[in-house]
């Protein structure tokens, strides 16, 4: 431990390729065609310390028995088709070079009763057998969701197991109330979901684990005012406000420059 | 436990050290876990040194948090030091060093406490 502070700072970990390297608002590389861009752009990424309901680490796995398929093939595979193993009735854009690390991805969704939902998440780190997206302010939650693979051991037999881990807080006091009244099953329903296809795909039906925690039942009341940056709402503003727009469009000044 | 990484807990003055050293991935759970419980018998502020820290992947992110959760229910201090410029950086990013007292060496995390 006697190294010093100039001899630590001058070395590169293996690890830096991996992670993004923004630490100021998020931004896109491109808008893919038919996306709703709102409330991404700009926007900072917020991790599970800036949300405002309890903490919950929710993790999601499924044993690819069967299957030869490597670590490195699942999330190859992961990542070149993650919007295709969404459930319907979400899409998300992922960033058209792929997902990398500081990519932004949009993400085009509803609440529960319907109401849309325009929010997006940026590509924490990216490695061969493992990303993270985190998300961004006004998303439902705060926090990350780290996809990983690898090969395990039970009664004998290996296999690769993929798993989906979210580490996440309801980002505001609406979005928290939201989460009890169905907004936790709908997330469940999207990851596992997700895990079924992601098993599907290397031919592997499989039922998938869920596994729940609380690891802090108090909310972060300091972080109420992230209601000012509620996707839904905003989202729901744009949408009601669309006939005004339109209205309005003959009569708006041309935007310039690139 | 794997090779790659060691959690060595050891007393000073005013604090308890775990010396994080090699990798800090998913499977550090079990030793980090461990390593904490034998620092906060022994203090009530703990300092993460990381200045043996060589690999760090999201997951060892998502173990920091857990445990800053656990620190924070058992009303102890978790402190950092020891972090490469890389290394900061990625607290930054996570907004974990708005979370964490981030020291630069272990001595000024030490010295801020007396």
């Amino acid at each position: 431990m006697t190294e010093s502070r100039e001899q630590r700072a001058s070395q590169i970990p293996r690890d830096a390729a991996n992670w993004a390297t923004q630490t100021d608002a998020v931004r896109l590389s491109a808008v893919p065609t038919g996306a709703r861009n709102l409330n991404v752009e700009g926007k900072q990424a917020v991790g599970p310390l800036q949300g405002f309901g309890p903490m919950w680490q929710k993790t999601y796995r499924v044993r690819l028995q069967g299957s030869d398929a490597t670590p490195k093939d699942v999330i190859a595979a992961w990542k070149e088709n993650f919007p295709k193993f969404w459930p319907p009735g979400n899409t998300f854009y992922a960033p058209l070079t792929g997902i990398a690390p500081g990519e932004a991805a949009l993400i085009n969704s509803s609440l529960p009763g319907g109401m849309p939902l325009s929010t997006g998440v940026m590509v924490l780190y990216a490695d061969d057998e493992s990303f993270t997206l985190m998300t961004t302010q006004g998303h439902p939650f705060s926090g990350w969701v780290t996809f990983s693979a690898t090969v395990e051991s039970e009664g004998g037999m290996t296999c690769t197991v993929a798993q989906a881990q979210v580490l996440m807080r309801a980002n505001d006091p609406l979005y928290a109330v939201g989460m009890r009244f169905g907004g936790h099953k709908q997330e469940d329903r999207i990851w596992e979901w997700t895990l079924a296809s992601v098993a599907k795909h290397f031919g592997v039906e499989a039922q998938v684990d869920t596994n729940c925690q609380c690891v802090d039942r108090r909310p972060q009341w300091r972080r109420a005012g992230n209601i000012w940056y509620n996707a839904g709402i905003r989202s729901g503003m744009y949408v009601m406000t669309t006939p005004v727009r339109f209205v309005a469009r003959p009569f708006s000044r041309p935007r310039t420059g690139a | 436990m794997d090779q790659t990484q060691t959690f060595g807990v050891r007393a000073t003055e005013g604090a308890a050290v775990i010396d994080i050293t090699g990798e800090l991935n998913a499977s550090s759970d079990p030793a980090l876990s461990d390593a904490y419980a034998q620092a906060s018998e022994l203090s009530g502020l703990i300092l993460l040194n990381f200045a043996g820290l060589e690999y760090m992947n999201s997951s060892g992110i998502g173990l920091l948090v857990t445990l800053l959760i656990r620190a924070n229910r058992q009303k102890k201090r978790l402190a950092i030091c020891g972090l490469s410029d890389h290394y900061r950086h990625i607290f930054q990013i996570t907004k974990l060093d708005d979370a964490m007292k981030i020291y630069e060496t272990e001595a000024d995390a030490l010295g801020s406490d007396r």
